[in-house]
């Protein structure tokens, strides 16, 4: 039997999962959401410089539910990603590896992209006036 | 390359059942992760009904049991049987451990035990592990000095000279860390893994080893040093409590304060 048969020995889908891969995970997401989040926001000003007809348009489909949806995901997106991104930093500078912490520190940015999306929504709204 | 799906002469399906012998009362159930060479089969899970009653506290206890009582062809490698020889290395329950340092009892339920994950499988529970270890000789393991040693003693060290070395020396080279990477699954023969880095910076933090640049230089690559994306499944993973993801960011900190 030639070592080329040898099977390989399962892998992602038998692992524990670990709060820090999940959230390791979540950041390659939201970046990689980052991308068609930029091309919207490029198409609406884009609309915006084109005109009237074409902003209306543009308004009427950001505002939709599905816009309003993928706006969400976006919002919740950049925090994230901002977040852990600064979650980065530190580890970079050679803070938070102990595991305690490590989990701490996702924790926190997970609830700090959720508060920081709920807020700009609600904020969002408030200007708009319902 | 990023690859979900196994091989499909990697496709796991269901083996044998071992039953428990007669008027056991602490029936256990071990499924284990079998593979011949020699039989052309795909890899199965064969199921053995242990008695707890007549076995030993840790899984590599049934291991053994079963390699003696039930099925001798049962093959995984052990020596120590206390965490410090690295060779009962292996997937219990869906992490990475030490079969030797894992209670039986801390196990719900049925208790699953594969090989160390993205690995080829020499037999069952055996994997192949010549890569990692070529890969531990291309870090040159060793310590490097032009300056001779005194004549009348060893190269001295002081307390925290040698104190940056703990957390590093206590590394066995079970390499559960490197096997539990994802980066490590998708680049294995690229990007060198967190058990190798953390063997690197051992001999970079070493205070009487003079080869540090050239061993930076070394790892300086997108792929060796810095497919390191902190997932920190390593240090989640290993068995003796090190911390393999801060000795790679230990590295990556003197990349950039060296320039």
């Amino acid at each position: 039997m030639t070592a080329e048969n040898r099977p390989l020995s399962p892998h992602i889908f038998i692992y524990r999962l670990h709060l820090t891969t999940l959230l390791s995970g979540l950041h390659r997401i939201t970046g990689v959401m980052l991308i068609p989040g930029s091309v919207l926001l490029v198409l609406w000003l884009w609309a915006a410089a084109t005109g009237t007809e074409a902003y209306a348009t543009a308004t009427w489909a950001i505002g939709s539910w599905l816009g309003r949806l993928c706006l969400f995901g976006w919002t919740f997106s950049l925090f994230y990603h901002l977040c852990n991104g600064i979650r980065h930093l530190f580890w970079d500078a050679g803070h938070g590896f102990e595991l305690a912490r490590a989990r701490a520190s996702g924790l926190a940015v997970v609830a700090a992209s959720g508060a920081l999306t709920l807020a700009v929504w609600i904020a969002g709204y408030a200007a708009r006036g319902g | 390359m990023v690859e979900f799906t196994l091989p499909a002469n990697s496709r796991v399906v269901e083996g044998k059942t071992y039953k428990a012998p007669q008027g056991a009362k602490r029936v256990r159930t071990f499924r284990i992760y079998r593979w011949n060479p020699d039989d052309g089969q795909n890899p199965r899970m064969d199921r053995f009904e242990i008695d707890l009653d007549d076995c030993g506290p840790m899984i590599l206890d049934a291991l053994i049991k079963i390699k003696n009582e039930v099925d001798t062809t049962l093959t995984f490698r052990r020596s120590c049987r206390e965490g410090i020889c690295g060779s009962c290395a292996m997937n219990v329950d869906g992490k990475n451990n030490l079969a030797c340092l894992c209670p039986i009892e801390e196990s719900s339920g049925e208790v699953v035990v594969r090989p160390l994950p993205h690995m080829h499988v020499i037999k069952d529970l055996v994997p192949d592990t010549s890569r990692l270890f070529a890969q531990h000789a291309m870090i040159e393991p060793w310590l490097k000095a032009d300056s001779p040693p005194p004549p009348d003693r060893e190269r001295l060290q002081s307390r925290e000279d040698r104190g940056e070395l703990d957390g590093l020396w206590e590394c066995i080279l079970c390499f559960c860390c490197s096997t539990s990477c994802p980066s490590y699954w998708w680049n294995p023969d690229r990007f060198l893994g967190p058990a190798i880095l953390l063997q690197a910076y051992r001999w970079i933090a070493d205070s009487r080893d003079e080869a540090t640049g050239e061993r930076l230089d070394e790892l300086e690559d997108p792929f060796r040093l810095y497919r390191c994306h902190t997932i920190m499944a390593c240090t989640n993973a290993c068995p003796k409590g090190l911390n393999p993801a801060k000795a790679i960011a230990e590295i990556k900190k003197r990349m950039i304060l060296r320039r």
